[in-house]
């Protein structure tokens, strides 16, 4: 009983304290209901003032003074309160040129986005570019160059055909111009106009937009090719787990077995379909301004599920105006680009300087047999089984096997090596007895 | 190689491509954004 009269006492006496949490009413009767000095020191420290006593005192026609009448042709609104309402956006402006932004003056939302976009987003995208640059130095220097490590055979398996390759680099080749032009949009005012000056920087600036802009076709054309011709190679299967476990060999001695496409790479393939499809889709948004608006939408449905208001965010904005859709477009698309160039900085590092025999694969096409025995060795088995197949069915068709084809099929099963030459023997023997 | 070097041309022709079809499809900043009482270079 006691415990409990303790309970609600303590229990009602923080009823008291819930008052604090009410939002009195500022008295802004001091400056006849402008801002205060409370509003300015709230504003020093960073703190978030109601600004509602400013965007609605945006004047009042009706009560307008006769056209003839001292300030009159004022018509109710007096300068200060003109552009309260230009700035915060309830103007009836009107303007010669289209689009759904040309009537916006000033955009009192754009500062957050400003700032992010000079502070967060170029600092902690780039800190992830060095970041990944730092390690892959560091993972060189601690494990060298991947070499092969049995006895090179000499002998090639195709690969990649022809069509593979020339989407990879078409995916590749845009990528890396865009990277670097998207770079430039995003880091080239701060750093290069200090180094090359404002003429030069501009004729750079410029072009860069323009092949940035023009690329983006190539890339999205790229993509699309590079998911219907590796889709089916990339589904995951039950050898990837076991790669994963073994971190695919990486710092142990060993190669765990895998198919045409290692987990690692499957990680690679989709991470690049999913980021690129979505850095399409904003970069498509942001090449058509103002037209293809997605985030209010995206926003609501993410309201629905109920997550924002369980992480303690409140309801996302459901009704974005036109500049804002822009700019949450930009930052996606910054920010998606910077996670895409960290990944692809790996994957470019992996297949050239980190692992000997890798480059082939994407530079000829063929690749040197121990090598796949290494890193793809079901992958490995699943061709030789097909060629013998093939093979097979070539003698047994009754066509004769050009000199040639055994020695390009190097079959590791003895029973089809001695089958050729022993077929071959027997025509080889006729002509001389004719 | 040689595909490599095909792919790189492929951009180049896309890029130059894209840019004149959408150009003349009236998808330039000049086009969206201009008054038709703006006459600039016409």
């Amino acid at each position: 009983m006691l415990r409990a009269m303790i309970a609600l006492i303590l229990t009602l006496s923080f009823v008291s304290t819930a008052s604090a949490q009410t939002a009195d009413a500022p008295d802004r009767s001091a400056t006849g209901g402008a801002q205060t000095v409370k509003d300015i020191m709230l504003r020093q420290r960073g703190e978030a003032v109601d600004n509602s006593f400013r965007s609605g005192a945006t004047g009042d026609p009706d009560s307008a003074a006769g056209i003839s009448n001292q300030l009159g042709t004022l018509g109710g609104t007096s300068d200060p309160e003109l552009w309260r309402a230009v700035r915060f956006g309830s103007a009836n402006t009107k303007a010669s040129n289209n689009g759904p932004a040309a009537a916006v003056l000033i955009q009192d939302g754009g500062m957050s986005w400003l700032k992010f976009r000079a502070g967060p987003l170029a600092s902690y995208g780039g800190g992830l570019l060095m970041g990944m640059i730092a390690l892959l130095a560091a993972f060189f220097m601690y494990r060298g160059r991947i070499k092969i490590d049995g006895q090179k055979t000499g002998r090639k398996i195709t690969r990649f055909k022809a069509i593979e390759r020339f989407g990879h680099w078409l995916l590749s080749g845009s990528f890396i111009l865009l990277g670097l032009t998207g770079l430039i949009s995003l880091f080239g005012r701060k750093f290069l106009i200090p180094t090359f000056g404002h003429e030069t920087f501009s004729f750079l600036a410029v072009g860069s937009k323009w092949v940035h802009n023009n690329v983006s076709w190539a890339f999205m054309l790229a993509l699309a090719m590079i998911f219907v011709m590796w889709v089916a190679e990339n589904i995951p299967h039950r050898s990837d787990i076991n790669w994963l476990r073994k971190g695919g060999g990486i710092f142990s001695k060993g190669h765990p077995p895998a198919k045409k496409f290692n987990a690692g790479q499957k990680l690679i393939f989709w991470s690049v379909i999913v980021l690129g499809v979505s850095i399409s889709v904003s970069g498509v948004s942001l090449l058509f301004p103002f037209e293809i608006n997605m985030f209010a939408a995206t926003f609501a449905k993410i309201n629905a599920t109920g997550i924002p208001s369980v992480l303690g965010f409140g309801e996302l904005r459901e009704v974005l105006a036109p500049h804002e859709e822009m700019q949450y477009a930009q930052l996606w698309h910054a920010v998606v680009s910077f996670v895409l160039m960290a990944i692809i900085l790996a994957h470019i590092y992996i297949g050239s300087v980190g692992m000997e025999g890798a480059y082939d694969a994407m530079g000829s096409g063929e690749v040197e047999e121990q090598w796949a025995r290494e890193h793809h060795s079901i992958w490995v088995e699943e061709v030789m089984a097909e060629k013998i197949i093939a093979s097979g069915q070539a003698a047994s068709a009754g066509s004769v096997p050009k000199k040639g084809a055994p020695k390009k099929a190097a079959p590791k099963k003895a029973a089809p090596k001695k089958a050729a030459p022993k077929k071959a023997a027997p025509k080889k023997a006729a002509p001389p007895t004719e | 190689m040689k595909a490599m070097f095909m792919a790189f041309l492929t951009i180049a022709v896309i890029a130059v491509g894209a840019n004149l079809v959408l150009k003349q499809a009236g998808f330039s900043s000049q086009d969206r954004t201009l008054g038709a009482n703006v006459q600039l270079d016409d």
